[in-house]
């Protein structure tokens, strides 16, 4: 949740061009975001490759000849100073790269973030074969997540100081304590494995059989979603009690508006803001790898992508991911901060 | 992973506290605590897990064992690896069973894994009060500029996911390092983001008050007025944070470890346990469910107990959580001392202040000192 109010003030460019109000709050966040990225991406570069160690030999791959190594540090120009390459390197993201493989010239296209050395794939096609695996995980899991979050917080707020609520935090408070893999594992090991009511997970394409599609995804959704759905439940009850405890609910009350009219239209209001922003940054980071949740339920999405990279110590694959990750957090952050915006128009004043 | 809402929940824990007398002292936080039941009973099984960490070579000695023997005749090679015996090999000199296909000992392995979990948790944690709180109070107290490339690195740090970089760093070290030194360094390195900007948001605050803002005309290098007036307020926004991302911290490090890329085997890690787990639940299900408790134990300790020191240190926070909690006895004799102990602090700060105002002071060099402020002041107020 980046609200920042820091460099790009009103009196900023934002300011003198004539964008007040809620543009140019829109405008201060785009900027805001653009220079992030930026930074990202310079951030990210550096740290690859000024890592410790020799980064043809690691590029390469473990299995290279000494003759491949050094064409490889050859392709990546290793001799330039740092800030040629990464210029180089930002100018493939914008207008594709050719690279020469000692035989002919391999072009790589537009978005281009480089090549694998260890699979000879171009990384922008790795990551959008797998961008629809995630997507899949990333959207049905955020849907169950916000119901039963949402849900459990409301009912919380609402019974509050009862065993309905008592039950309910000692159940998002051991959801909160609960690593991601262990509860998949054990739900994995129970529902595939004792009772055979689903399937061990595969992935299905939504195109060729969405049936099939829902019911393998299922459990890694309901995974998920039971973790997440803790930290959405107590953020959401915390939210409502801070509104129930406000002077125009009372005149509310006391005018005699229903109970439940009192809960779910106004008090729920007050809380939907923060839900939003955490949803959207979740969403995110979702997007960039459910490292976890891939890897332990074998979804050939980006997270699993990121971490088999990691294994073989596939470097371009590496930076690229972690570039792509950072890039959807940054956006959905983005997004966050404008629906936020819309819901509370405070934030535009801040 | 649950960043955001870390910083949210501490965000305004900070807020209140900023404002309220702030070096409340050990002593009422200590009151505080104990009477919450939950944050006890916390307290204990996080300081029996610390013991156990602590022994661990003690434990092993006691069952005769160690962590990374093999132990090729208990386990079944024709069966694949299957443990022999009931329950996965649990007999007086394993208490807990072995491991499948190694037959290294589950119980040496288990409490060996607490030292690494506890103790890469700690160090990264440190590392990441350190670095947060640095850079906070720089960008915080620094200039526009030196506040701008701050800002934008703890955005750029915020904006990553922990474990993505954390997983991508992992992959570039040399792997002569030692695994667990390394996982504590790359989680600390990552993982400032947070407290940065928290420190960063409470240091702006608290440079307008008045008490900071009287240290800074009389004189004061940046730095002292950041050690005697700045820190001491900064405690308790930092500790509650801190206390939030020590539980965060265990979960990355057996994450990391559960995905072949944190603590590699010989060493004993409870996530790195769990990887093979799942293929052995039927003929060593404890393979599974042992190292599955010991993560959820202490992550939900370390949450219980974190939750108790945030509202120890913050109880108007807790009490407006709470509207419709009962009050007991108990906890209404502790706001009783409360606020005795505030009204006693007070008086003893308007003396401390009249100590102050009798030193003598170079009149001249104060009044321009104060005209630049004021300036500097108005020129802010119509950015």
């Amino acid at each position: 949740m980046m609200r920042t109010s820091g460099p790009t003030g009103r009196t900023g460019l934002t300011g003198r061009l004539g964008l007040t109000g809620f543009t140019g709050f829109v405008a201060r966040r785009a900027v805001g975001a653009v220079v992030t990225l930026f930074v990202l991406s310079v951030v990210i570069y550096a740290v690859f490759y000024v890592a410790p160690g020799d980064v043809a030999q690691i590029t390469c791959g473990p299995r290279c000849s000494p003759a491949q190594v050094h064409q490889v540090a050859e392709q990546l120009r290793l001799d330039d100073p740092l800030y040629t390459r990464y210029v180089d390197f930002l100018r493939g993201i914008v207008a594709g790269h050719d690279y020469s493989t000692g035989t002919g010239v391999l072009h790589c296209d537009a978005p281009c973030l480089g090549l694998s050395y260890q699979t000879d794939q171009q990384v922008t096609d790795l990551i959008l074969n797998k961008v629809p695996v995630t997507g899949s995980l990333a959207l049905g899991a955020m849907v169950l997540w916000l119901i039963l979050g949402v849900g459990t917080g409301v009912l919380s707020a609402w019974r509050r100081g009862r065993l309905t609520e008592r039950v309910l935090t000692a159940v998002t408070l051991a959801g909160t304590a609960t690593p991601v893999f262990v509860i998949g594992l054990l739900l994995m090991i129970v529902v595939c494995g004792q009772l055979q009511w689903l399937p061990f997970p595969q992935y299905v394409p939504f195109t060729d059989d969405p049936q099939q599609w829902a019911w393998n995804l299922l459990l890694p959704w309901l995974s998920l979603a039971l973790i997440e759905s803790a930290k959405y439940a107590r953020l959401t009850r915390s939210a409502m009690l801070e509104t129930l405890a406000e002077d125009h609910v009372r005149t509310f009350r006391a005018y005699g508006v229903k109970e439940s009219s009192v809960i779910g239209r106004h008090a729920l209001r007050g809380a939907l803001a923060p839900v939003i922003a955490l949803s959207a940054n979740d969403f995110g980071t979702m997007f960039g790898g459910a490292l976890l949740t891939e890897t332990l339920f074998g979804l050939p999405g980006l997270g699993r992508e990121l971490v088999q990279a990691v294994r073989v110590v596939d470097l371009p694959v590496v930076v690229g991911m972690v570039l792509v990750t950072g890039f959807f957090v940054v956006l959905a952050n983005a997004v966050a901060d404008v629906l936020y915006a819309v819901a509370d128009r405070r934030v535009v004043l801040a | 992973m649950s960043e955001a809402l870390l910083a949210s929940e501490s965000a305004g824990a900070g807020a209140v506290t900023a404002a309220a007398p702030v070096t409340s002292g050990a002593r009422q936080f200590w009151r505080r605590l104990r009477t919450r039941r939950a944050a006890l009973v916390a307290g204990a099984v996080v300081a029996l897990l610390v013991l156990v960490a602590l022994a661990a070579p003690l434990l092993t000695a006691l069952e005769g064992q160690d962590p990374t023997t093999y132990h090729p005749g208990l386990v079944d090679s024709a069966r694949g690896g299957v443990p022999v015996g009931s329950f996965g090999g649990v007999s007086a000199e394993h208490w807990l069973g072995v491991e499948p296909q190694t037959g290294r000992d589950l119980f040496a392995r288990l409490v060996y894994g607490a030292r690494v979990s506890l103790g890469v948790a700690l160090v990264a944690t440190f590392l990441q009060v350190v670095l947060g709180v640095a850079v906070g109070l720089t960008s915080g107290l620094g200039g526009r500029w030196v506040d701008l490339a701050l800002s934008r690195a703890t955005d750029v740090m915020v904006a990553l996911p922990l474990m993505v970089l954390a997983l991508g760093l992992l992959a570039v070290v040399p792997s002569g390092f030692p695994r667990p030194v390394l996982v504590a360094l790359v989680v600390g390195l990552v993982g400032w983001g947070g407290m940065a900007k928290l420190v960063r948001a409470q240091t702006i605050t608290l440079k307008s008050l008045d008490h900071v803002a009287a240290a800074r005309l009389s004189g004061w290098r940046t730095v002292g007025v950041a050690r005697r007036e700045l820190l001491p307020a900064l405690a308790a926004p930092v500790i509650t944070y801190a206390a939030l991302l020590f539980p965060t911290n265990i979960v990355v490090e057996a994450a990391l470890s559960f995905l072949g890329v944190g603590v590699k085997p010989p060493t004993a890690s409870w996530g790195q346990m769990l990887t093979s787990a799942d293929v052995w639940y039927q003929a060593a299900p404890q393979y599974l469910l042992l190292p599955a408790a010991a993560l959820f134990t202490t992550v939900l300790a370390l949450t219980v107990l974190g939750d108790g020191v945030r509202t120890a240190l913050d109880p108007r926070a807790a009490s407006r959580l709470r509207v419709g909690a009962k009050r007991t006895r108990k906890t209404e004799q502790v706001e009783r001392v409360d606020r005795a102990e505030q009204t006693h602090r007070a008086e003893q700060v308007d003396r401390a202040e009249q100590v102050d105002r009798a030193e003598p002071v170079d009149r001249a060099e104060q009044v321009d000192r104060a005209e630049s402020v004021d300036r500097a002041e108005k020129g802010e107020a119509s950015a």
